[in-house]
């Protein structure tokens, strides 16, 4: 039984340093799409760096590439280590990881070439499709299969998360990607007009629901008690939370859809469902941060500790202002204005890469046998610059959005409108270079991570399979 | 009895579940569980440098 008494840290490594890897990639796209916004000829005029082609090669590289890894990464690492067992299926979890970066690689390829199925975070092309399928399947065999021969009575309430994103994701891909091919390149839809509209946002919603939300509230629940030292502020709410996520999710899509064809009865659905979710999303903010009561003084001197609790109090504010921008009267301001970026994104930067960030250092070390990162200090000067980062960004685009919003609606007595609509792209132009002024640094951040990470790695051993520790005290 | 009759049937049931839910994870016999949940991830020994298996690698950037 040897190979039962490690755990399988080889394939959390690969996909640890890819989190960094993918979140550099994506992120530089992001900061060369917010430069073309800037400077329109940026990229002159070459069809491949189009702003419509790579504005999918961004958000496919920093939700699947670089937020996917963080959640292979961390879901396999905290599976194994609370199931007191190793990873089920040496040869599976490779498989995803492997099958994961071909994914990843032919979104590059695909959509500058612009093969694009037009449906938002949902791009790619059939065959991709079924590749993604085919790694996803065989994610949720590795983790439910660890599940299953856990050695321990309970499955810990991180699991539960990273377990129920995983099966809802797999639910989401096949309903949404369901379409008709009629060559290698090129599918359409097996929905049409508002029915389409309808399960793209059903999908839509429900990936930031599941995919950048459950799965990394999974991660609060390891790496934040780990890091400050002690359990789960609340286990019961955790519990309750989680239940209150998984019933009410479902049903916020149709506020990406107010004011359209779709049924008004739907859309008041959609807005109601997504007030209620202020409760347990805020349960699992709270159940978070207060988690480090008694242990305040540790956020002084960890910057890990600093990059999840930051991450909790964007996660706090974007899921108020996301509820608050599902009201159908707030929305008819707010809606297709720069102010939903900022909110994407205040969600995106504040809360799931802080989090993953913060995640990797705790992991990079122990993953490589080092006792800590190369440098704390540039772990400290990561979390202000990021920090920094992240607040110009919402910032400028809360200013320009909700200026937008105001001057797209504002008429004349006689009804004409006031603004031309160039005119309001120009009252955009300050605030599009701040926000490009905070993707940079945000940008700068991962890139002082790069170094440190590297500085860490190199000459380090790797470890592959990790002793799995005597249980309860009784280490020998 | 149509869909919509079903549609409101599961909304119910839904919402019942969750109560059921939401009293089970607050009544008093499952307080020792959950805290013995919660420390499952307290109890793996931090660093465990015990490598097994695992080979001197040179830096791979």
């Amino acid at each position: 039984m040897e190979a039962q008494a490690t755990y399988n840290y080889k394939v959390v490594r690969q996909f640890s340093i890819m989190t960094v890897v993918w979140g550099i990639v994506g992120m530089l796209v992001g900061v060369i799409i917010a430069a073309q916004l800037v400077w329109p000829d940026l990229t002159f005029g070459i069809p491949y760096l189009s702003y419509g082609r790579l504005r999918p090669l961004h958000t496919n590289a920093v939700i699947f590439a670089f937020g996917g890894s963080a959640l292979f990464a961390t879901s396999y690492y905290v599976v194994q280590r609370t199931c007191h067992t190793r990873l089920f299926g040496d040869g599976l979890a490779a498989f995803t990881f492997w099958g994961w970066q071909v994914v990843i690689l032919l979104a590059a390829i695909t959509l500058p070439l612009g093969f694009t199925s037009a449906k938002e975070y949902a791009e790619l092309e059939w065959p991709i499709d079924i590749l993604i399928t085919l790694v996803w399947v065989t994610y949720a065999v590795v983790f439910f299969g660890t599940i299953m021969k856990r050695k321990t009575p309970h499955i810990y309430v991180a699991n539960w998360f990273f377990g129920a994103f995983i099966l809802t994701v797999a639910l989401l891909h096949v309903v949404n990607s369901a379409a008709l091919p009629v060559n290698l390149f090129k599918s359409y839809s097996a929905y049409a007009g508002v029915q389409d509209a309808m399960v793209q946002w059903w999908y839509g919603h429900n990936a930031v629901g599941f995919f950048l939300t459950a799965g990394f509230l999974g991660m609060m629940y390891y790496f934040v008690p780990k890091q400050a030292g002690r359990p789960v502020y609340s286990y019961r709410l955790s519990v309750v939370h989680f239940w209150a996520l998984i019933f009410t999710y479902m049903w916020a899509g149709p506020h990406h859809l107010h004011y359209t064809a779709l049924p008004d009865w739907t859309q008041s659905i959609g807005m109601l469902f997504s007030l209620i979710l202020l409760a347990p999303s805020w349960g699992g903010m709270i159940n978070g941060i207060m988690t480090l009561s008694g242990a305040w003084h540790k956020l002084r001197t960890d910057p890990i500790l600093k990059f999840l609790v930051t991450s909790l109090s964007f996660y706090g504010m974007s899921t108020f202002e996301g509820p608050m921008m599902a009201i159908k009267s707030v929305n008819a301001l707010s809606h297709y204005t720069d102010w939903t970026v900022g909110h994407v994104h205040s969600g995106a930067l504040g809360w799931v890469a802080m989090v993953s960030i913060g995640c990797i250092y705790y992991l990079i070390p122990r993953l490589f046998g080092r006792e800590q990162m190369y440098s704390i200090k540039l772990i400290t000067a990561h979390f202000w610059i990021a920090t920094i980062g992240v607040v110009l960004y919402i910032a400028a685009m809360w200013i320009a959005g909700v200026a937008e919003g105001l001057m797209w609606r504002a008429v004349n007595p006689d009804g004409t409108l006031t603004y031309s609509f160039a005119e309001a792209v120009k009252m955009t132009y300050p605030f599009l270079t701040i926000r490009l002024l905070g993707g940079l640094m945000f940008l700068s951040g991962m890139l002082i991570m790069a170094y440190n990470v590297f500085k860490t790695v190199v000459g380090a051993k790797a470890v592959n399979d990790a002793a799995i520790p005597a249980v309860a005290g009784a280490h020998a | 009895m149509d869909i919509n009759d079903l549609r409101s049937i599961v909304t119910v049931v839904s919402f019942i579940t969750f109560i059921g839910i939401v009293i089970w994870a607050f009544s008093g016999g499952r307080k020792s569980a959950f805290d013995e949940a919660a420390r499952l991830p307290m109890e793996d020994d931090e660093y465990e440098r015990v490598n097994v298996n695992s080979v001197p690698r040179a830096a791979e950037h």
